[in-house]
């Protein structure tokens, strides 16, 4: 497969954001910078920016592996990106306010009620709900990828829980200190100003409750949380409080954390933990993780949950086909971002065109995520692709598939030099009193040559996104 | 900022952890030091090191034998004892973890780092051989992490509950092993002065690092009432229980100061204090020393748990 590298085109040119770049690493001594690739890795380690595998002894902390070669957009690229990055959040907002209310795009025919209904990521108990500020998904992850200069994907919108912020940051932190000279060279906007936007988005959507400044807690399951790292660097950047279930009671109608001087209510919850788990008197009546009563109050105004419960069911890759048609419905213009061609193998003449080019495309689950429980058509074997297939035929309903796209590369930093590799890209976006996308975001990569899977939790690693002022 | 009653408790516990881990790495040492000489008789050294350290049911419930080997590699190394040096880092490192946003970035390094190269260190047996070199590392890395709490840390409640987890198992850990060795400093037996006696005294002084800082104090000589003194009464000496006591009645008075309120806690301290700062050797031996530390390493556990009470560690508090 021949893939569009972001650096060097096919005739050797080096393309313009990374002019400045190249000519740097061209006056570096390789085996110089691999010394630097351990220090990095020494520095994540002391810093104990890790991450946890699921099914894994509890101690096993991984690190992401770090490369050190940046991935660069110019201010163009980016400008365009945001633009229908923004359109998309605002839409899905819409979109989330309707599937709860009134439910016009079912109405209207554009969205079939069949995907709503019996979706266990609809919850029942938001219909007729609205949120502080109006406001559903507060944090969101786009995921994005390229396959050639002008032509870029949204793979997934990630308006649940999207994570791997702080590493965005981590890893222009790292490369501040690794390399100064880079960022006398080029005009790099920061990233680094996230925390505090996300500290101000959340503090605008105080609920009616709230009296003065508005009190803010992260919610993490606890530390054997993959992404515990993640949810005390946003709460430590943030100056909040980090909070786990057995912190807080329900307290004359708020949800009140133990401090040592008594109890405090709390405003502004930014939970890192799944709908299923956050209010056990609602929903899983077993979770050990979440807030008893905590529904109730959000709902009489005593607090505010970022993102909202039930945003999940935008994260459905079935809904997600739909998403062209969610936009121009909500905002009554074309979608700017194109989405991935879907088929929906709930639709038996897209289930037949799937099974028939299992090698060719990937199948994913419509409630999936982190890479778990898909098939990559071109890199699987016979065996898997037949047991895949028995799966899909059992439960079509339960599956999408999506051509192989041809994912960008990104050079990384070998043992000989540079080598390119697939990478996507996930721009974070903040939403309440207005839209905040933070100029760059974590790119992800896959380490192993011609893979195309870059999920962290199946050996991707992380590079510096820049986005450069001009 | 609010403080967290969970985040109290994990700083809490994260410093009586540290504090614990260079205890039992001194402990050891201690107990090379006498059964190098091979004057130790009745009883056995590497018995009394387990009894020091509260862990001697688990080891006997594990092992028969009091190898050194087997004593260093149970203290050091187990993870199925909970004060080991390993598991001690262990546990201070994911109380760290826990309570990451109280720390400044230079705390949570020096606990996360000394966590990984003990780790490493202590991954296998540690011979007779290696033991003062690792002795060494756990104190080296200790100190890293006692230098970061002290120059980057800010002077509020977060410092006053870190040092009152410290300084309440350091009191419990001085006592522990002054009662072990309390025979050897009563009169009938302190009048003796035998040269096992004098190797057993400077034993009892190194194991809370203070060979020559008595020295200093008082005369070169080893008297059992200097001993004491120094390791109870004496509040220039940083392991003993009264200048201990000054820091937790300081921290306890701190806390009451910042939340504008007077917890039952602090009067539970100040008369803990009391009774040390009321007291002389003599009354302490004529009273029985055994019975004084005994009831002093309850009091200083119920303490303990009263400041968790006051200041809502565990829920439903």
């Amino acid at each position: 497969m021949n893939s569009f590298d972001e650096m060097l085109l096919a005739n050797g040119e080096v393309r313009e954001p990374y002019a400045r770049f190249h000519e740097w690493f061209r006056e570096q001594d390789t085996e110089a910078l691999g010394e630097k690739a351990g220090e990095a890795e020494a520095f994540f380690r002391r810093t104990g920016i890790t991450f946890n595998v699921y099914g894994q002894d509890e101690a096993a902390e991984r690190l992401i592996p770090f490369d050190l070669v940046p991935r660069i957009m110019a201010k163009a690229e980016w400008d365009n990106l945001a633009d229908g990055i923004e359109q998309r959040v605002v839409a899905l907002n819409a979109f989330l306010d309707d599937l709860y209310h009134d439910q016009e795009i079912i109405k209207a025919g554009i969205l079939p009620e069949r995907l709503i209904a019996g979706n266990e990521a609809f919850l029942p108990q938001m219909q007729g709900f609205r949120p502080p500020g109006g406001v559903y998904t507060h944090i969101i992850g786009t995921d994005i990828v390229r396959c050639a200069e002008n032509e870029f994907y949204v793979l997934e919108d990630n308006a649940r829980t999207p994570s791997g912020v702080s590493y965005m940051i981590e890893n222009r932190e790292t490369m501040m200190q690794m390399f100064p000279e880079l960022f006398a060279q080029n005009r790099v906007r920061p990233v680094e100003s996230y925390p505090h936007h996300l500290r101000r988005s959340l503090a605008a959507v105080a609920p009616p409750a709230c009296e003065g400044t508005p009190t803010i807690a992260v919610l993490t399951p606890g530390i054997y949380n993959s992404a515990f790292f993640e949810h005390a660097f946003l709460a430590d950047q943030m100056g909040v409080e980090l909070i786990e279930g057995s912190d807080v009671s329900l307290i004359d109608g708020r949800i009140q954390m133990r401090t040592t001087e008594g109890y405090k209510p709390i405003d502004v919850i930014y939970r890192r933990v799944d709908d299923d788990f956050l209010d056990p008197k609602v929903f899983n009546p077993a979770s050990m993780l979440g807030i008893p009563g905590i529904m109730e109050v959000y709902k009489n105004g005593g607090i505010t949950i970022a993102n909202a419960p039930g945003t999940g069911i935008s994260d459905d890759k079935a809904i997600y086909s739909y998403m062209p048609e969610i936009v121009e419905f909500y905002t009554g213009e074309k979608a700017k971002l194109q989405n991935v061609p879907t088929w929906r193998c709930a639709e038996d003449d897209s289930l037949k065109y799937v099974l028939e080019h299992l090698e060719e495309l990937v199948v994913k689950e419509v409630h999936g995520s982190g890479g778990y429980g898909m098939l990559v058509g071109p890199t699987s074997t016979r065996e898997e692709r037949e047991i895949f297939a028995e799966k899909l035929k059992k439960r079509p309903s339960n599956y999408i598939a999506q051509p192989t796209l041809a994912l960008s590369t990104v050079p990384i930093l070998v043992d000989g030099g540079l080598a390119p590799r697939h990478v996507d890209l996930r721009p974070f976006v903040l939403v309440s009193d207005k839209v905040r996308i933070i100029p760059g975001g974590l790119t992800r990569v896959a380490l192993k040559e011609g893979s195309l899977v870059v999920n962290s939790s199946q050996g991707g690693g992380t590079k510096d996104t820049w986005v450069l002022r001009d | 900022m609010a403080l967290l009653g969970r985040t109290a408790n994990g700083l809490f516990w994260m410093f009586r952890y540290i504090e614990r881990a260079e205890n039992t790495a001194r402990l050891l040492d201690a107990g090379q030091r006498i059964s190098l000489t091979n004057l130790s008789a009745e009883p056995d050294e590497w018995q009394s090191v387990l009894v020091s350290a509260g862990v001697e049911a688990a080891y006997n419930a594990k092992y028969d034998t009091h190898d050194p080997e087997t004593v260093i590699d149970f203290m050091l190394c187990d993870r199925d004892n909970p004060s080991s040096v390993r598991a001690s880092l262990e546990t201070a490192r994911t109380n760290g973890r826990m309570v990451r946003t109280a720390l400044t970035r230079e705390v949570w390094e020096a606990v996360n780092e000394s966590w990984l190269v003990i780790q490493r260190r202590l991954s296998g047996r540690i011979s007779p051989r290696e033991l003062p070199a690792v002795i060494d590392l756990v104190k080296r890395q200790g100190a890293l992490i006692r230098g970061a709490f002290q120059t980057t840390m800010l002077r509020n409640e977060i410092f006053d509950f870190c040092n009152l987890g410290a300084f309440i198992e350091r009191a419990d850990n001085t006592a522990r092993i002054l009662d072990v060795k309390y025979w050897l400093l009563l009169p009938e037996h302190s009048q003796v002065g035998s040269a096992l006696d004098d190797f057993q005294w400077r034993s009892i002084l190194r194991s809370v690092s203070a060979h020559r800082s008595y020295a200093w104090e008082y005369d070169g000589e080893y008297r059992a009432v200097n001993i004491i003194d120094f390791l109870m009464l004496n509040r220039r000496m940083p392991r003993s229980l009264a200048y201990c006591y000054t820091f937790i009645e300081e921290s306890l008075k701190y806390l009451d100061r910042n939340y504008e309120t007077r917890q039952p806690c602090f009067e539970t301290a100040a008369s803990l204090n009391e009774r040390l700062s009321g007291s002389s050797v003599r009354q302490i031996i004529d009273g029985g020393l055994h019975e004084f530390l005994e009831s002093f390493i309850r009091d200083n556990n119920r303490l303990a748990q009263e400041i968790g009470q006051n200041y809502r560690f565990y829920p439903g508090a």
